[in-house]
């Protein structure tokens, strides 16, 4: 079985009209199917580790959004089920997110491991 | 006398977070009594594809009831409901060689077909213009 | 003097073109024209105050006001303690206020 890193970047890409994230629900879709996978987050996309996330309350006309996407929430549910999730550090520290605000479930790494991380992939598919 | 607010949009639905931006904003100003004339432009002609159908989630294990998808065609269809509540006026063109190449001429009720001339002619008489571009 | 509304929708981390918006806000105002600079989206995530390096605190120094959609802050788990606090938090009907507001020259980025 290949083994496959999502690396993912570009959050809240089109996610309150999808009610998911497209690429989280792909990895999650490709693991339920036999896949072998893991995410990592870089670049803006470390925000999906914020706990208090919270895209609730859209309303356009008549209808609102009522299952909106909780991505900790859902990153969480893959950790759950065996895709390891990695948080690139310095990225969080360079857009001043508190580390005290991350889900503390996902591992946070350094960008000078990602040679190290990468070797344990067959594919690394950047997103 | 109510105001008059154009809204050129380009962005395809699904895309990005800009669709759902553009929404809100004619939400927010049909609510405010503000007429609204919305030019699609490129891939925003896609937002009123009658043919959208919400889905499932095999991820979340939900149905296609439970999920309650949104899609943007009933958005769009419900801002149309709001102006007439609200009785103002919303004015939706579809770009014709937008919608043309994309073959996505099958669309809900409430748009209609137009190009430039009528982007003018909008620019001309609103109160603002806001032109969302895709990126 | 004229009334300008730059509505970012963008972030510095992602785009370096972002700095021209901000810049773009900084000169008007420095020429005494009236400038809104409207965060939204992942522009919202320039709103943190601890920042490395972030390009709108030149912007912040000057006489440009700074709003950010608070769902777009909401969504993205941005809590009021971690926001510069010249940032100020601003529903989508006061960005459509300022939209209408007579003779506002509109711009997106």
């Amino acid at each position: 079985m290949k083994k496959i890193l999502c690396v993912v970047e570009t959050p809240y890409r089109g996610t309150l009209e999808e009610q998911d994230d497209a690429t989280l629900w792909l990895t999650h879709s490709l693991k339920n199917a036999g896949s072998n996978m893991g995410v990592l987050l870089r670049g803006n996309a470390v925000n999906y580790a914020v706990a208090s996330q919270d895209p609730a309350g859209v309303v356009i006309g008549k209808l609102s959004i009522e299952h909106p996407v909780y991505p900790q929430k859902n990153l969480l549910k893959m950790k759950q089920a065996g895709i390891p999730v990695h948080v690139i550090r310095e990225d969080v520290e360079e857009r001043g997110i508190p580390l005290e605000s991350l889900v503390k479930d996902f591992e946070l790494i350094s960008g000078s491991e990602l040679p190290n991380l990468f070797s344990q992939y067959d594919q690394v598919w950047h997103w | 006398m109510a105001k008059t607010l154009t809204i050129s949009i380009m962005e395809p639905p699904y895309e990005s977070a800009t669709s759902t931006t553009s929404l809100r904003i004619i939400d927010a100003a049909l609510r405010k009594g503000i007429n609204v004339n919305v030019f699609a432009y490129e891939g925003a002609v896609s937002l009123t594809i009658k043919d959208q159908q919400p889905h499932p989630n095999p991820v979340h294990g939900t149905s296609v009831e439970e999920e309650k998808h949104p899609t943007t065609k009933f958005f769009v269809a419900s801002l149309f409901e709001l102006a007439k509540e609200k009785g103002v006026k919303l004015d939706w063109v579809n770009c014709g060689f937008c919608v043309d190449e994309r073959g996505a001429g099958n669309w809900i009720e409430g748009p209609r077909r137009g190009g430039p001339p009528q982007l003018h002619e909008w620019v001309q008489e609103s109160d603002a213009t806001l032109v969302i571009p895709t990126k | 003097m004229a009334n300008y509304l730059l509505i970012e929708s963008r972030d510095p981390f992602e785009a370096r073109d972002v700095s021209y918006f901000y810049g773009l806000a900084a000169d008007l105002a420095a020429q005494g024209d009236k400038v809104t600079l409207f965060l939204v989206q992942n522009g919202a995530l320039a709103s943190r105050k601890d920042a490395k390096g972030n390009p709108l605190g030149t912007v912040l120094k000057g006489k440009v006001e700074v709003l950010v959609d608070s769902f777009s802050l909401k969504e993205r788990g941005i809590q009021d303690a971690e926001r510069h606090p010249s940032v100020k938090p601003a529903d989508i009907d006061a960005l459509v206020d300022h939209i209408m507001a007579n003779g506002t020259k509109v711009l997106w980025h």
